[in-house]
């Protein structure tokens, strides 16, 4: 597939309780690299694999939960295009200079239905991910230190109105339906997943009567193996296990749910499928969605639907 | 250090060993009791909440989404950051929300 438009989750800007708790698990737990702390008391960390600043900046606060999740497109070109696209479906948008955010170029934001802020931006530098882009090696000792996922994967976020955020998604910034579930009237959609490339997901919404949540953020792993890892570091720093590991239906990825020290809920998994814009997207049904959610359990826990920051 | 509360669940009528460096809703379900809704254990989500009824204690940092300053100090905290410092007795007052049929109303 030919990638234009959205590329890829670029980062995501969550609050926590306590900074040093906070720095404490992303960067020795999670295993995510530090980047940089900016004058807003920002901390800013990459996932060691990939290649720009940032993808994950957190900052102390009175509550826990999401400031803005953002894209990275492929260029300035198409950033101002995408601006005016979303002005012209009658979003409001609004533009945050250059510099804002450490090492980040010029980022347009705007609010979905859902409440949640989403931003999109052309420029971060690169700053690699410890190789060369010469005769590189294939890992790096950060690949092994804590957790150590690949990358920021996706994020699952809970409002209201997910159809009129799915419109703004598909029509506007060339997002496509990979999986939905519907509920129990069969027509109206509890969740639905929205890929911008060939991953299973890019972004995923259910629908919830409080504006502006965090279900969770979702980190890459390579192996079933890893993801067993993950669970035995979890244990062992005694981090909150939601679920898992354990397998989901939809999307098929193997996956552990845990909260962070702030009750902001994450995910490490391996898997899920590829997908490409033609492909059918696939439906799970009010009785199955257990299954759809929590494979083997074929149920859902009592935690999914109602525990968010 | 290293003191341990009887800590009693109103609602349930359960009683609980907690040490004093451990919170209420880690004792709790270190002994597979259920009689507080457990959610995130990380003071973020609000699902744990509770009203202390007797006792003395402290708290850690709890999201100000999930508890105000007027019911802090009426004795209102999340168990997941609720620490002992004598024999305690709380109400459950956080729960569950039942989300998804809100959400249905909610929706056009
Ligand atoms: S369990 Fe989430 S605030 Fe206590
Ligand atoms: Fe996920």
């Amino acid at each position: 597939m030919a990638m234009t438009g959205v590329l890829r989750p670029g980062h995501i800007s969550m609050r926590v309780l306590d900074l040093e708790e906070g720095i404490n698990f992303y960067k020795n737990v999670l295993g995510l690299v530090e980047t940089g702390r900016d004058g807003q008391g920002r901390v800013y960390f990459k996932a060691w694999d990939e290649r720009e600043h940032n993808s994950v900046l957190i900052r102390e606060a009175d509550t826990a939960g999401v400031d803005f999740f953002a894209f990275k497109v492929a260029d300035k070109a198409t950033l101002d295009k995408l601006d005016g696209d979303l002005q012209a479906f009658g979003v409001k948008t609004e533009r945050i200079p250059a510099g804002e955010m450490l090492e980040t170029g010029e980022r347009v934001r705007f609010e979905v239905p859902s409440g949640h802020l989403i931003e999109l931006y052309a420029e971060k530098t690169d700053v690699g991910n410890g190789q060369s882009y010469v005769n590189p090696d294939p890992w790096v000792p950060d690949a092994e230190r804590g957790i150590a996922p690949t990358r920021m994967d996706h994020c699952l976020l809970y409002g209201p109105d997910i159809e009129k955020v799915q419109e703004i998604f598909e029509k506007v910034l060339g997002f496509y339906l990979v999986e939905h579930v519907v509920m129990e009237d069969g027509k109206t959609d509890l969740a639905i997943w929205l890929s911008c490339s060939t991953k299973a997901h890019d972004i995923a919404f259910v629908r919830h009567p409080e504006p502006g949540k965090l279900h969770h953020i979702s980190f890459k792993l390579d192996s079933w193996e890893k993801v067993l890892r993950a669970a035995d570091i979890m244990s062992m720093n005694r981090i909150s296990i939601d679920i898992g590991p354990t397998r989901h239906g939809i999307t098929r990825g193997s996956t552990i749910y845990a909260f962070d020290p702030s009750g902001n809920r994450f995910e490490t998994f391996c898997g899920g499928y590829d997908t490409y814009p033609d492909y059918k997207a696939v439906k799970w049904t009010w009785d199955e969605v257990g299954a759809g959610i929590f494979y083997h359990d074929r149920k859902l826990n009592e935690r999914f639907l109602s525990v968010v920051s | 250090m290293g003191q341990r509360f009887a800590v009693t669940i109103e609602d349930s009528g359960e009683r609980v060993a907690c040490a004093d460096n451990d919170n209420v809703l880690r004792a709790m379900e270190a002994l597979g009791r259920k009689g507080i809704p457990v959610g995130c254990r990380g003071g973020g989500c609000g699902v744990c909440k509770v009203q202390v009824t007797g006792g003395a204690y402290h708290t850690r940092k709890m999201s100000r989404a999930c508890v105000t300053e007027a019911e802090e100090a009426d004795g209102v905290v999340l168990a997941c950051k609720l620490f002992p410092e004598s024999d305690l007795s709380v109400k459950v007052v956080g729960k569950m929300v039942k989300a998804v049929c809100a959400g249905i109303q909610g929706s056009t």
